[in-house]
């Protein structure tokens, strides 16, 4: 499989990352010898082996559902890059 | 002014008890020293106002007896760590200005030990890189130079490079750093240093920014094996604010200078003899053997087949789950934000300035791995890969008790190598990532030097939750080395 110039678009779309004309070229090039490079994993037979989602085998517990106010609006808000009566600032995205 | 730059945590830790000088002195120090060495660039943002405060603490309890596990103890914060009110970047632009309101669980266990916080170390973006090279505050140098030429500037390794920098020019006592698939033990090993990955799980990943949350995990940066104990030991716990936090009784982590090595059995794994292992690591990997075996311990020969299966399986899995931690990164809430009249412009130019080269790339492998058509093919493939590589070492777990290594196929290189082909650089951490797939515990050693006098480390790999024998390897390998 390989990255071609389309690919390279919708990938970026998902990532939500904008790439620029004269990045493209090069992105392709890199892109494709890294996944020329894990292309190798197809020689490994792995017929009936589980996918290992994590080392994690303890079992996970519930917390106690006691509702807890860590922190105020004031604090969360605090980094946003706009902010207006308490809430965060974006382009109108509702026509 | 005394010169306190030789002193490791243990030294310090009597030198306070017995007043032979104060926390404030070292601090004071420590802080005029990271001024004189700015060149190294080990630091992000610089912590001194809080350092002298908290060393002032330190040294009233000092005076009360009532002193904590690393009371007055200065040390260096890997940027990842989240800092209440201190500013916390990944070392990326997108997080330049970013104050968190809360701090991480590792920090907040190291401050309610005592320690004191110089500033926040530099580090590759997000952790992304193997010689501190992708930072947006600039690279950071190794104070090493090699023997030949004193004029040539060296990489510290990264990720964790300021925490590695620091610590081996004396601007701190020790540092942090986090281990994805080799950022502790790759830059402790080019630096000369120990550094320790505790098995996933041990400390908790709260308050750490993610990179890929299956693999990361916190560790600390020291010179010796007992400090490296003794900071794991303020690090980990138990913590409910991660579910991936282990709750496994935490040990003693000190007993390993009780712990005998002699009659255990030391695997020797015949996949990491890699082609382009340097004939010097190879060298000093046979002394290794044979001071384990002078020591009582059985060396055995075993193997790991999946080996070099194990770094293209990292460079899916690991770009896959940056691609989903780094979706926060919007422009909205936090962080910074292009200021385009549509949403979407707005995050896709935010993203594009706000990201570095590395991180787009691999925010771009890890979304095409999991994009619909693709997922099967590469994503879970690799990570059933990853399962046969966790049972070979769990098969060679059977017939030997840890694994000796080389920690790095070469020495520290000169600063702009490796910087055109993205995976020359990835190599790097070929022999590191086998175990952090695996999740076992693992640190690094210095344990000799080529003949440019540059460090080469040695790695021992453990079985789950056996810190203890791990460190009491690495002690054997401190205490047969020859400098």
């Amino acid at each position: 499989m390989s990255i071609d110039n389309s690919t390279v678009k919708k990938v970026a779309l998902l990532a939500r990352i904008e790439i620029l004309q004269n990045e493209e070229k090069i992105l392709i090039s890199e892109l494709n010898n890294i996944l020329g490079w894990v292309d190798d994993l197809k020689k490994v037979d792995t017929e009936n082996i589980e996918p290992m989602l994590s080392v994690f085998n303890e079992s996970m517990f519930m917390r106690k559902d006691d509702p807890k106010s860590n922190f105020t609006s004031e604090e969360i808000l605090k980094n946003a890059p706009e902010n207006s009566s308490g809430f965060f600032v974006v382009p109108k995205v509702i026509e | 002014m005394t010169d306190y730059s030789s002193l490791t945590i243990q030294s310090a830790i009597s030198g306070l008890r017995k007043k032979d000088f104060t926390s404030v002195e070292l601090t004071k120090f420590f802080i005029e020293k990271i001024q004189k060495n700015n060149e190294l660039n080990c630091f992000i943002t610089k912590t001194f106002e809080i350092a002298l405060k908290k060393a002032a603490e330190s040294d009233e309890r000092i005076l009360k007896n009532s002193n904590r596990q690393l009371e007055g103890i200065p040390i260096g914060m890997k940027d990842l760590f989240c800092t209440n009110g201190v500013k916390t970047t990944a070392g990326s632009k997108i997080l330049e200005n970013f104050v968190p309101f809360y701090e991480s669980t590792v920090s907040k266990n190291l401050w309610d030990s005592g320690a004191v916080m110089l500033g926040k170390t530099n580090m590759d973006e997000f952790a992304m890189g193997s010689a501190n090279t992708t930072s947006f505050f600039g690279n950071v140098l190794n104070p090493l130079k090699p023997k030949s030429d004193k004029n040539k500037r060296l990489v510290p390794g990264g990720s964790s490079g300021g925490s590695a920098s620091a610590v081996a020019s004396g601007l701190c006592l020790a540092a942090t750093g986090s281990d994805t698939g080799g950022s502790i033990r790759q830059p402790a090993s080019f630096c000369g240093l120990v550094g320790l990955k505790p098995t996933y799980g041990r400390c908790s990943r709260f308050g750490m920014i993610a990179f890929a949350s299956s693999l990361d995990q916190a560790g600390p940066i020291t010179k010796s094996v007992e400090d490296a104990a003794l900071m794991l030991q303020c690090m980990a716990s138990s913590d409910e604010k991660d579910s991936t936090s282990s709750k496994k009784k935490i040990p003693n982590f000190l007993d390993f200078k009780k712990f005998n090595l002699k009659g255990k059995k030391i695997g020797i794994p015949k996949e990491y003899s890699i082609k382009g292992l340097n004939e010097n690591i190879e060298k000093v990997w046979k002394n290794g053997t044979e001071w384990f075996k002078s020591e009582g311990a059985e060396i055995v020969e075993i193997s790991l087949p999946y080996t070099e299966f194990a770094l293209p399986t990292y460079y899916i899995i690991a770009p896959a789950e940056a691609s989903a931690n780094l979706a926060r990164y919007d422009g909205i809430r936090y962080g910074f934000r292009s200021n385009e009249p549509n949403i979407n412009s707005l995050y896709s130019k935010t993203r594009a300035i706000g990201f570095g080269k590395e991180v787009k790339r691999r925010l771009m492998i890890g979304t095409y791995v999991l994009s619909a058509g693709y997922y099967d093919a590469y994503y879970l493939k690799a990570l059933k890969v990853r399962k046969l590589i966790s049972n070979d070492f769990e098969k060679a777990f059977k017939s030997c008790d840890l694994i000796l290594t080389p920690t790095t196929p070469n020495v520290a290189f000169p600063i702009g190598e490796k910087q055109t082909d993205p995976i020359e650089m990835y190599l790097n951490d070929v022999l590191t990532v086998p175990a952090s797939l695996a999740g076992l515990p693992a640190i690094s050693v210095s344990a000799g030097f080529n003949n440019e006098m540059l460090p080469i480390g040695l790695q021992v790999i453990g079985k789950p939750f056996d810190e203890i024998s791990v460190l009491a390897a690495g002690s054997l390998i401190e205490r047969f080395r020859e400098f």
